[in-house]
C-alpha cells in the first residue's frame, strides 16, 4: 500500500494560491484539473503574470478565482462575463479570463453569454460543464439531458438542454471549441493559443461531478465518466463540424465531439474612437 | 472639432446633459448602461461625448450587465458609471450589494419616474428612495443624492463620484424625471475649479514581501486603499464575506466585524457627505423638509407664507442617504411641527417621525406631476393656525386630486 506524501511544495506554487489549499472540490471533481491547464497556460503564455485577470460567478467553479494567484474577482451568480467586459474595456492590455460553470454562464447568466459572443468581445470563457448544479447538491440545469435525474427532477429532467458551442457559435464567437478534464494536453494549448486568438473566445471543458450529476445518473466515480470520455470521444480536426451533432448525454453509447468547432475573425468589439 | 472634457461655459442645458456633463468633468472615463425613459438621454450623450475624450461607451444588454460592466471597470482603475431609472435600479440591486461589499466605488444616477413597475415612464416619481437605501439584500449604508435642478445635477453628479472615490463605495443620485428633462440654465466651471477627491491607493509598491490588503483600512477613516486589476497587487475580490485580505472567511466574527465597518465607513464619515440647504430656517417655528423637484415648490410655499406673517422655513435635502438625522433632531428643538413634502406616500416623512416628537404631516403624491406649492402652503397655514392647541391632531394630507 503506498503511503501519502505531504509535500513541501507544488510545481505552480507561483500561480495558484496555495495558501488557500486545501480547496473545497469534491474528490472526483474535474474542476481542479481546468483550473491547472489554465494555470500552466499563464506560465507558459509569456504575458505577464500581472496581466492576467480572472472573473469567476457563482458555484463551484465559480470558486477558480478564489484560488488562482493573480488579480482575481469572485462576481456574482451569472455576472461574470459583463463584469469582465468593465475591467477589458477600462484596460484593454489585461488579458481578462472568465472561468466559470455551466449554470452560472448558460442560465442565469444566460443573456450575457449570448450577447457577449454577439459582441465578440476580447475575452477569453473556460466554460466547466458538469450537467448540474454541483455546489446546491445536484440540480438539474441548462445542460442536464432530457430525462436525466437530478434533485429538482426525481422522476427525470422534463426539459431539454442547451448545446452549448452551437449556442456559442450561433451568437457570434470567434472561437468555440470543447475539451474534457480526460484532455489536459490539449485543453492547456487551447487555452494558451486563446490568449493569442483576437474576440470572443469559448472553451467547454466536460468534467465529473459524481457527487452531483454522477450518484443520481449512474456514473457514481469520477474515473468511471473519465473513462466514458476516454472510450466516446471523437476529435473534430478538420474544423467542418454541424453544430447540432454536439449535443451530449453521457447515459447515452454515443460519441461525444471534441476540438475546435469555430474558429473566425468577425471584427472584435472596440469603444468607439472619434479623432479629436 | 474642439471636445474638451469639461465643457466651460454657460448654457441653457437639459438636466440629463447636464448629468452627463458632470460625469466627464468629474472624471468619468466609462459608461455602461441600457435605454430606459426618463434617463436615456445620459446614455445618448455619453455615446456622442465619451468617444471624443478617450472614454468607454457600452449600451449592455440589460441592468445587470450595465453595473456588473461599471464594476468591473473600476476594479480596473476606471471613474464608472450607469444610468437608469426605477425598473433597472431593480434590477441592478444585487450588483449594489457587491460594489459595497467589493467596496468599489461607481455611480448609479437613477432619474426616477412614476412607480412601481412599469408605472409612468415619462412621468415624475420619488419614490425609489427607500429602494436606494433597503433595495439590496443585508445590511449596509448608501450614500444618495436628490438635485433639484439641472445646474445641482452637474454638481451632484460630480460630488457622486469623488465621495465614491474617497469613501470606496456606490453612490446613487436620485433624480426625477422633471429635473432629468428640464431645461435650466447650467453654469459650468473651468476644468480646475472641478472638485476633485481622489480614491485611495497602497502605499507599497506591489510584491511578495508587500502587506498592503485590499480591504483593511490604513486610515481611523475605515477606507481601505484600493489597487486595480494589473497592477501586480494579486488581489481577490468576493462578495463572500472576506477577510482584510479579501479571502473569503466562514465565520460569524468576520461576517460582523467587516458589515459593520462597512457601515461605519459611511456613518462616520457622514460630515463629509451629507448635504442640505437651510431656507429661512433661524426662527421656523414651522419646518418644511423636501427634496428634488418638490423642493421647487416647497420652497415658494414658505416663501409665499413668510409674506404672510408665519414663521416658516424649509430644510431642503441634497443628499438623502445617510440621512441627517442630527440636523433634524437640532430642528427638533425649535419647531412646533414638521410638514415634509414628496412626490411619494410618506417614505422621507417616516425618518423624520423617528427623530422628532413634533407632528409631522405629509404632502405626499404618489408621482406622474409634481406637487405644486398650493396643497404645502395650505399645510403650513394650517400648522400656524394648530400651533399651541392640544392634542395636536396628527394626520396625513394625501392629495386625491
Amino acid at each position: 500500500m503506498p503511503q501519502a506524501t505531504v509535500v513541501e511544495s507544488h510545481p505552480l506554487d507561483q500561480i495558484i494560491r496555495s495558501d488557500r489549499m486545501p480547496h473545497i472540490w469534491c474528490p472526483g471533481c474535474g474542476i481542479g484539473i481546468a483550473m491547472r491547464c489554465y494555470a500552466a497556460a499563464i506560465l507558459e503564455s509569456g504575458i505577464p503574470v500581472e496581466n492576467h485577470i480572472v472573473v469567476s460567478g457563482i458555484g463551484c467553479t465559480g470558486r477558480v478565482a478564489g484560488y488562482m494567484y493573480l488579480d482575481s474577482y469572485h462576481s456574482t451568480h451569472g455576472r461574470a462575463i459583463p463584469f469582465a467586459t468593465g475591467v477589458k474595456l477600462a484596460n484593454p492590455d489585461l488579458m481578462v479570463t472568465v472561468f466559470s460553470g455551466d449554470g452560472d454562464l448558460a442560465a442565469i447568466g444566460g443573456n450575457h453569454l449570448i450577447h457577449a459572443a454577439r459582441r465578440n468581445i476580447d475575452i477569453k470563457v473556460v466554460c466547466v460543464n458538469n450537467f448540474n448544479y454541483g455546489m446546491t447538491g445536484g440540480q438539474v440545469g441548462p445542460t442536464t439531458p432530457y430525462t436525466a435525474k437530478g434533485t429538482t427532477a426525481p422522476y427525470g429532467n422534463p426539459e431539454q438542454p442547451f448545446n452549448l458551442p452551437s449556442l456559442v457559435g450561433a451568437s457570434g464567437a470567434n472561437y468555440v471549441s470543447r475539451w474534457t478534464t480526460l484532455h489536459v494536453r490539449q485543453l492547456k494549448q487551447d487555452i494558451l493559443a486563446s490568449f493569442t486568438r483576437p474576440g470572443f473566445s469559448f472553451i467547454e471543458v466536460l468534467s465529473p461531478c459524481p457527487i452531483g450529476f454522477g450518484k443520481s445518473n449512474n456514473i457514481p466515480d469520477g474515473l468511471d465518466e473519465m473513462e466514458l470520455y476516454r472510450q466516446r470521444c471523437v476529435l473534430i480536426d478538420n474544423g467542418e463540424v454541424d453544430l447540432d451533432v454536439l449535443s451530449i448525454d453521457l447515459r447515452e453509447d454515443k460519441p461525444i465531439y471534441i476540438g475546435e468547432f469555430v474558429a473566425r475573425d468577425r471584427p472584435i468589439f472596440q469603444c468607439v474612437q472619434v479623432d479629436r | 472639432m474642439s471636445a474638451p472634457r469639461v465643457h466651460t461655459g454657460k448654457f441653457f442645458m437639459h438636466g440629463d446633459y447636464a448629468c452627463a456633463e458632470g460625469a466627464l468633468a468629474a472624471g468619468c472615463d466609462f459608461f455602461a448602461g441600457y435605454p430606459i425613459t426618463p434617463s436615456t438621454e445620459i446614455a445618448e450623450h455619453l455615446s456622442y461625448r465619451m468617444p471624443q475624450i478617450g472614454g468607454t461607451f457600452i449600451q449592455m444588454e440589460d441592468e445587470l450587465a450595465s453595473i456588473a460592466a461599471i464594476i468591473g471597470a473600476s476594479a480596473a482603475g476606471a471613474r464608472s458609471m450607469t444610468a437608469t431609472s426605477g425598473p433597472g435600479l431593480s434590477l441592478m440591486m444585487e450588483n449594489l450589494g457587491l460594489a459595497v461589499m467589493l467596496e468599489t466605488p461607481c455611480v448609479i444616477i437613477d432619474i426616477q419616474r412614476g412607480s412601481p413597475s412599469t408605472g409612468l415612464p415619462t412621468m415624475a416619481g420619488q419614490s425609489d428612495v427607500m429602494q436606494a437605501q433597503w433595495g439590496s439584500h443585508g445590511d449596509y449604508e448608501i450614500v444618495a443624492y436628490a438635485p433639484s435642478s439641472p445646474q445641482e445635477i452637474f454638481d451632484l453628479t460630480v460630488l457622486a463620484f469623488n465621495v465614491a472615490d474617497r469613501f470606496r463605495t456606490p453612490v446613487i443620485l436620485l433624480g426625477d424625471e422633471v429635473i432629468g428633462h428640464m431645461m435650466e440654465r447650467v453654469v459650468i466651471p473651468n476644468e480646475d475649479e472641478i472638485m476633485h477627491w481622489e480614491r485611495k491607493r497602497p502605499k507599497s509598491p506591489p510584491g511578495n514581501n508587500g502587506n498592503y490588503k485590499a480591504f483593511l483600512p490604513d486610515d481611523d477613516d475605515l477606507v481601505p486603499p484600493m489597487a486595480h486589476a494589473g497592477e501586480g497587487y494579486r488581489v481577490h475580490f468576493t462578495g463572500l464575506t472576506h477577510d482584510e485580505q479579501g479571502y473569503p472567511a466562514m465565520d460569524a466574527d468576520t461576517h460582523h466585524k467587516l458589515v459593520t465597518r462597512l457601515i461605519d465607513k459611511i456613518r462616520s464619515n457622514a460630515d463629509q457627505i451629507i448635504r442640505t440647504e437651510e431656507y429661512f430656517l433661524d426662527d421656523a417655528e414651522i419646518v418644511v423638509i423636501s427634496y428634488g423637484c418638490t423642493a421647487r415648490s416647497a420652497r415658494r410655499a414658505v416663501r409665499e407664507a413668510r409674506e404672510q406673517g408665519i414663521k416658516v422655513g424649509m430644510l431642503r435635502l441634497i443628499s438623502i442617504w445617510p440621512f441627517p438625522e442630527q440636523m433634524i433632531k437640532a430642528l427638533g428643538e425649535q419647531a412646533n411641527a414638521f410638514i415634509v413634502a414628496e412626490m411619494n406616500l410618506g417614505q422621507i416623512r417616516r425618518e423624520v417621525e423617528r427623530f422628532v416628537s413634533q407632528p409631522v404631516i405629509g404632502v405626499h403624491h404618489a408621482g406622474g406631476a409634481m406637487i405644486p406649492p398650493e396643497p404645502i402652503l395650505k399645510e403650513i397655514v394650517n400648522c400656524q393656525l394648530k400651533t399651541g392647541e392640544k392634542p395636536w391632531p396628527k394626520v396625513m394630507i394625501l392629495r386625491s386630486d
